[in-house]
């Protein structure tokens, strides 16, 4: 990525957008999309962090050196969506989206550090980058524990037209 | 108040933070007898109150959260035998590195062979009309009593600065149960990553750059602050004034370095706006102008916990070896590899101007030591 594109991607109104991410070299093709859940990495800038690559054991993610090099996902057929990289990326930056679920649902798999942790069958409200609320979302599973150290992972069954929208959701009680 | 006789270290670290518990532990692992002052009741500088994991490589311990990193230091630093002197000020750094100390009851002078200043930095602020209402603080100030004292000071946030530290802060203040009604930036473009900046904006929260405060009012606290927008010279736009209300503003305009006892000690400074003000020059390997006198972290330009863990190694591998501890090719070696670290941490858009600054405070060095040579 050039300086020039670097200065774009600089947000000034505070989200990216799916434009934004396909503009970089890692979104995953829809092609790999349709072959079930994989990471999509939503990190732009030239930051030193390279705790995805480590963490990942198909060796699906490159940062290589310097470690400042974007985190590319250069082997989308290797990622089997385990969500490894979701856990240790410092950032929060990447979600593991599943557009193969069925017919007409998506499941997205985000990094979530609130308290309380949403009830495994629990309706939600989805919200999109910037935080507008989208569509509602069943929580279909909860995982947590010690080798999570505090960065859960919450999958949401939500409408498969939003997969590429949604990005975190709203315990219902405090909408 | 008392007076002690005069206490003896080898090594004196100030400031028990990430800089001066590396260079203890990393002096300590070679023989060098330790002692670390701090001011406060436990040591570890700001890493107790960083709920987030770092960045960085496996080497810099990222993924691994501050505060884990705090206990890591502290217990290597037991393991190798660093003392330790807590609630203790150190007011003065005289002739011959004497540290002028106090605590509660007594005045005491320490003197040692070699020092390090690992004094960190301190939060700027800005002045607006109802600036000193209560509950208006600096980012980190909120950020210790949500992380550290368990004490959630507002529910309802403004958060003045959208650096790391305003992006985190605010992050932290929603997970601590507060609801942070916007950050405002006085600059096009958000200040700190986008990755922060993106958590915090799918949770709802604004960041609303080309934005000031313009006042804020309260009868006994901040009830509410007016903010408006600004053009490209900071001038306020009439009409766009608005009012939000909240009972905390948090102030995160950056940091500078706590540089007082540098000064006193006599040693040469350069202004660097690009790290946070007045910096004491230094070698590669932090030696100052002063003799024996190093300094590490935050002190020598405003960046992250992880840079200061560097160079604190850095400066304590440069005593261990100046004191004759360790062989001379593995301490070059060791030096070496913490500097490709550091290297590796100042690289890409955020990092490649920290290095060029930092290339500028060492050239100054030896511009300066050749002028006293010649």
């Amino acid at each position: 990525m050039t300086k020039n594109d670097l200065k774009e991607n600089k947000m000034a109104k505070g989200f990216i957008s799916i434009e934004d991410l396909k503009k970089v070299p890692s979104y995953p093709s829809e092609e790999r999309f349709k072959r079930g859940p994989v990471a999509v990495i939503e990190c732009l800038e030239e930051i030193p962090c390279n705790p995805c690559e480590t963490a990942c054991s198909r060796n699906a993610i490159k940062v290589g050196y310097p470690i400042t090099n974007r985190p590319v996902l250069v082997d989308e057929a290797a990622c089997n969506g385990c969500g490894n990289c979701i856990i240790k990326c410092p950032g929060l930056a990447i979600f593991v989206v599943n557009k193969a679920y069925s017919e007409e649902k998506a499941t997205i798999v985000m990094p979530y550090e609130l308290l309380p942790l949403p009830e495994k069958g629990s309706n939600v409200v989805c919200l999109d980058r910037k935080g507008n609320a989208i569509c509602e979302g069943i929580i279909l599973k909860v995982l947590s524990g010690k080798a999570l150290n505090k960065t859960n992972l919450i999958t949401v069954l939500i409408p498969k037209e939003y997969a590429d929208v949604v990005r975190f959701f709203k315990i219902k009680d405090n909408v | 108040m008392e007076r002690e006789n005069k206490l003896k270290t080898e090594f004196a670290v100030i400031g028990g933070g990430p800089a001066g518990l590396c260079a203890a532990i990393e002096a300590a692992k070679y023989g060098v007898e330790v002692t670390i002052i701090d001011e406060n009741l436990k040591p570890g500088g700001q890493l107790f109150k960083q709920i987030h994991r770092f960045f960085g490589s496996e080497e810099h311990l990222a993924g691994v959260r501050g505060f884990e990193i705090g206990n890591i230091l502290i217990s290597d630093a037991q393991k190798y035998g660093v003392k330790v002197l807590l609630n203790n000020i150190a007011w003065g750094l005289f002739e011959d590195n004497n540290i002028g100390l106090c605590d509660t009851n007594k005045v005491s002078i320490l003197s040692c062979k070699k020092v390090l200043v690992a004094t960190g930095a301190i939060e700027n602020s800005i002045a607006f009309p109802g600036w000193t209402l209560p509950n208006i603080m600096g980012a980190g100030a909120a950020q210790t009593m949500i992380n550290v004292n368990r004490v959630l000071p507002g529910r309802k946030v403004v958060t003045v600065g959208s650096g790391n530290v305003g992006l985190i802060v605010s992050y932290q203040l929603m997970q601590a149960g507060a609801q942070v009604e916007c950050i405002i930036e006085g600059l096009p473009e958000i200040g700190g990553y986008q990755v922060h900046a993106s958590k915090i904006t799918r949770m709802g929260v604004p960041i609303l750059t080309r934005h000031t405060i313009i006042k804020a009012e309260g009868e006994k606290f901040v009830q509410k602050v007016i903010i408006s927008q600004v053009d490209d010279n900071w001038k306020i736009i009439a009409g766009t004034e608005r009012e939000i209300n909240c009972d905390l503003v948090c102030i995160a305009v950056g940091l500078k370095p706590l540089i007082e006892l540098c000064r006193m000690a006599g040693m040469k400074f350069e202004y660097l706006a690009e790290l946070g003000g007045f910096i004491p020059v230094h070698n590669e390997n932090m030696q100052t102008t002063i003799d024996g006198a190093y300094i590490a972290g935050d002190i020598t330009g405003v960046e992250e916990a992880s840079t200061a863990m560097e160079e604190g190694k850095i400066a304590g591998l440069a005593v261990a070896m100046e004191l004759g501890k360790i062989d001379e090719k593995k301490g070059e070696s060791e030096l070496a590899s913490a500097k490709n670290r550091l290297r590796a941490l100042r690289m890409g858009p955020y990092g490649e101007f920290r290095h060029q600054a930092k290339q500028n405070l060492i050239n100054s060095y030896y511009k300066y030591k050749n002028q006293m040579g010649a």
